[in-house]
């Protein structure tokens, strides 16, 4: 395959595309272990002098966790109801399913700013601004339609007549959902809530509006100073950020590496 | 086999939606109802819609958000063809290297990648430093700040949104029509034109499709990447919040701009649908 | 195994004008009839008969859209599955992957919450009794399809239910192993007393293993009876083909006597053969017999039993080689082809194709079935 086009020339090209995609990020990698306070590429010296800023600064470590504290609640709140959501798509009867799905994934075609503005035009007047649960919950709506379609695709692996059988051999409905589903479909499960704690973690849009003054995430930080002037020690909040992408994509690959090797010979 | 009424799941989708309606539904409803009835009767109200529809800002904002989001469809259609075209052609490591470099972008915060471009492009960014160093230029290129800055932050940003929808449809396609087609004598070139890009043309309209819904409504890359001149209509909508507390041009605008999001989003919808239809 | 065995005479069903409908479509019809606490109950039918939605509604996981279903004369309508309390085994298996065969069949033990020790004592007992001791630790996808199918017996057994619902469970297996595991199914069934009501498409396997059988077609009960009954004596034509190898000789009915009927062929053969049900004088009809039941001789040679009954002569248009049987199509009328099955036992009976041949059956051999 491949020889439509010259094999080399698809080959630079694609060498081409993936150093630039990666080159931002390793670059701010490489930036957030520099030493000097200006921004001069490639680092005279490394050291963990912004690492130490970041943490030890009061503001950055109270972003850090608003940040994490909405992203548990959105995480919670959007797996619990996704999960049970997927589930009635997959097993029930219920009719204008297709519409119900659409519905669901509003808060990802509707544009961020547009959600961000009504929550926060109705959030104000509630005194909701900067109410750290309150923020959760408008995340986990962003991360339901997230935790719905990898749900739906690993509820959709669990074999019907497992819950039937367990249902012949007396257990309870909620014993089904506890002993097979939940179980089965737990590599699912995992890589959603992991998915939406990301989701939520790296949200900006809404953070903005809604944070407030006392509410601020660590995006709607950087945000903020950036506005101001582009300090070294972003690179390494972005850094951290950075990681946290990269240990949730390697549980994910690991979770899904735990569910092939689980089922690898399913029921027929 | 259908549901008897002992195991009907209906009822667990009821937290979903109700979280969906108070935390989503009900406050962009709110929004829009209570700004555009604040504004007095209906006969005020559809005048100053008209006059913020019709107002230079927002078409200028209009205008350059079109331009931004076409060209950046147009680009980013351009860099991901080969890459989805790779992707659905290779497997094993190579497969997944490139798709590792697709994927981690593609999970990393908006705000860190838009940052890591600012500081790539700065005048003192790396860019222009390896730039002068090649002897290419002899001063430092502006870019932040100007519509070339905007344009590399968004094409960044929506490239894996692209070659994702690529690949899927570039999968779908039968590696034996290609041999088919040369087996009848076609060179790789003419075989690619009359047969695999046509077969690939539905990836290619949905992901642009997908790519010029997203950037219609940005507003980070280009408020934190653009130049005053370089202004979207997402940034609009979000200077009247928070700097002008003009509400109701907010939701004028959002509404213009919902509207244009959803009748582009309809067609999206309307053609993977009759796609799945069709089996392909 | 006294401890696997379900209660004395429990286990008995009724069904009453069970019906059930997916929109306009009637997919069971108003069946009724009656299984014996005990009794080994065979639902036999072609796809789409309706015999896996019957068994889903007895299981409660259909609803029932009319009709009743008594189960030791109680109305379970309204009990959800996991209180009815049946044995059940799908086709899949539908083994829990993530769980040992162990706590596969300690499963509805556990569910009871039963003390361990019990649990353990009566999981060994299941077990032994389908032979998988060796394999309590196994996962699912370490055993094989019959393993995995013996799995799902025990565990559908092992908390003694009266009452045993089979969807098709050998669908999946080999031939061999599908003969082998009938035989084990049937055992464990007679040892441990339980009634079993056996889904299925097989009529092989449906008249190996059954007490009864009842034949459905179209969302009704064609017929209910013993094996043997309904293989000699099936109430239509549809049956008749079902079950085996039929001959079916169109013809008139030219008289009925009590039980005895004649029939005129279209060549103007009279054959004489057992009257089934409602036949009526010059009505359309089919002759039954089977194959084996047959005689075959060349034309002109001594038939074995001159005093059979029915004789026809025909030209022999094809004989088949079916490994212990040798099956003969003879043409005795135009268009009218008797199938004769003779056991493959001297060369000598292998025949010339085109030699005319004369075949020959008793009268108490055929039934004559209204059209």
């Amino acid at each position: 395959m491949g020889a439509y086009v010259p094999r080399r020339v698809l080959s630079i090209c694609i060498v081409a595309v993936c150093a630039v995609l990666m080159m931002p990020i390793v670059i701010v990698l490489i930036l957030a272990f520099g030493d000097q306070s200006y921004m001069r590429f490639p680092p005279s010296a490394y050291s963990l002098r912004w690492f130490a800023l970041f943490f030890g600064d009061p503001r950055w470590q109270h972003a850090l966790w608003v940040s994490l504290l909405i992203a548990t609640v959105a995480c919670v709140i959007a797996t619990v109801f996704g999960f049970f959501a997927a589930y009635a798509f997959v097993r029930s009867d219920m009719r204008g399913k297709k519409l119900m799905l659409s519905f669901m994934l509003l808060p990802i075609i509707i544009p961020n700013v547009i959600t961000a503005i009504a929550m926060y035009f109705m959030a104000a007047p509630l005194k909701l601004v900067g109410n750290v649960f309150w923020i959760g919950l408008c995340h986990a709506t962003i991360a339901l339609p997230i935790v719905l379609l990898i749900l739906l695709s690993s509820l959709q692996g669990v074999d019907v007549n497992l819950e039937r059988a367990a249902l012949s051999l007396g257990s309870s409905r909620i014993g089904v959902f506890t002993r097979v589903i939940v179980p089965l479909a737990f590599p699912g499960i995992l890589s959603a809530a992991m998915f939406a704690f990301l989701a939520s973690f790296d949200e900006l849009v809404i953070s903005l509006f809604l944070a407030g003054v006392r509410s601020e995430t660590l995006p709607v930080r950087i945000w903020n100073s950036l506005h101001l002037q582009i300090e070294p020690v972003i690179a390494a909040v972005s850094a951290f950020l950075i990681a946290l992408t990269g240990l949730v994509l390697l549980l994910d690959a690991l979770a899904r590496f735990v569910r092939v090797t689980r089922l690898s010979r399913r029921t027929a | 086999m259908r549901p008897s009424r002992f195991n009907d799941g209906t009822t667990l989708i009821v937290p979903a939606v109700l979280l969906l309606a108070l935390v989503f539904v009900v406050p962009l409803i709110w929004f829009f109802v209570r700004t555009l009835a604040g504004i007095g009767t209906f006969p005020e109200i559809l005048s100053h819609v008209w006059s913020v529809v019709t107002s230079k800002a927002v078409i200028t904002a209009m205008r350059t958000t079109n331009w931004i989001s076409l060209i950046v469809t147009l680009l980013v259609l351009l860099i991901s063809y080969p890459v989805a075209y790779y992707l659905a052609n290779n497997r094993g490591w190579r497969f997944t290297l490139v798709l590792f470099c697709i994927i981690v972008p593609y999970f990393t915060s908006i705000i860190v990648r838009t940052y890591s471009w600012m500081v790539l492009l700065g005048r003192n960014g790396l860019v222009n430093q390896v730039l002068m160093q090649l002897g290419l230029i002899h001063q430092p290129l502006t870019m932040l700040y100007t519509e070339v800055g905007v344009l590399i932050g968004m094409v960044y940003v929506l490239l894996p949104y692209m070659v994702l929808t690529l690949f899927a449809a570039m999968k779908a396609i039968d590696p034996s029509l290609m041999r088919a087609a040369q087996g009848l004598g076609a060179g790789p070139l003419y075989a690619f034109a009359r047969v695999y890009f046509p077969l690939s043309i539905h990836g290619v309209v949905s992901g642009s499709l997908i790519v010029f819904i997203l950037s219609i409504g940005f507003f980070i890359t280009p408020a934190l990447m653009g130049g005053p001149s370089d202004v979207m209509i997402a940034m609009l909508i979000e200077r009247s919040v928070e700097i002008t507390f003009d509400f109701s041009s907010a939701a004028i605008m959002s509404l213009l701009l919902l509207f244009v999001t959803l009748v582009l989003y309809s067609i999206y919808y309307r053609l993977t649908d009759v796609r799945r239809m069709m089996g392909a | 195994m006294t401890t696997l065995e379900p209660g004395k005479d429990r286990g008995g069903i009724e069904l009453r004008q069970l019906t059930k409908r997916y929109g306009k479509e009637t997919v069971v019809d108003g069946i009724s009839t009656t299984i014996a606490a005990g009794e080994f109950f065979s639902m036999l039918g072609p796809s789409g008969s309706g015999k896996t939605t019957t068994l889903m509604m007895i299981a409660g996981f259909a609803d029932i859209d009319g009709g009743q279903i008594l189960v030791d004369g109680a109305d379970i309508a309204d009990m959800p599955p996991q209180r009815r309390g049946f044995g059940m085994v799908f086709q899949n298996y539908a083994i829990f992957p993530h769980l040992s065969v162990t706590d596969n069949v300690a499963f509805p033990l556990r569910a009871r919450r039963l003390p361990s020790d019990e649990i353990g004592r009566r999981v060994r007992e299941a077990l032994e009794l389908v032979r998988l001791e060796r394999f309590a630790d196994r996962y699912s996808r370490q055993l094989s399809g019959g393993q995995q199918q013996r799995v799902a017996i025990a565990r559908a057994i092992v908390f003694q239910p009266s009452i045993v619902l089979m969807d098709e469970p050998l669908g999946a297996l080999d031939k061999n192993l599908r003969f082998q595991m009938q035989v084990e199914i049937k055992e464990i069934q007679r040892r441990l007393g339980m009634t079993v009501i056996y889904v299925t498409h097989d009529q092989e396997e449906a008249m190996n293993m059954s007490d009864r059988i009842a034949i459905m077609n179209h969302g009704r009960i064609e017929q209910v009876g013993r094996p043997a009954e309904i293989y000699e004596n099936p109430t239509s034509n549809f049956i008749a083909r079902f079950l085996g190898e039929a001959n079916l000789v169109p013809g008139i009915v030219e008289s009925v006597d009590s039980d005895v009927a004649t029939l005129q062929t279209n060549g103007g053969l009279v054959l004489r053969a057992r009257a089934g049900a409602d036949l009526r004088v010059g009505s359309a009809a089919h002759l039954f017999v089977r194959p084996e039941r047959i005689d075959i001789a060349p034309a002109g040679e001594m038939m074995t039993n001159p005093d059979s009954g029915n004789f026809a002569t025909g030209r022999l248009i094809q004989t088949s080689f079916l490994g212990n049987i040798l099956r003969h199509a003879v043409e005795i009328e135009p268009a009218v082809v008797v199938t004769v099955d003779v056991k493959n036992s001297r060369a000598d009976l292998f025949r010339a194709v085109n030699q005319a041949a004369t075949v020959s059956w008793l009268a108490a051999d055929g039934v004559i079935l209204q059209r």
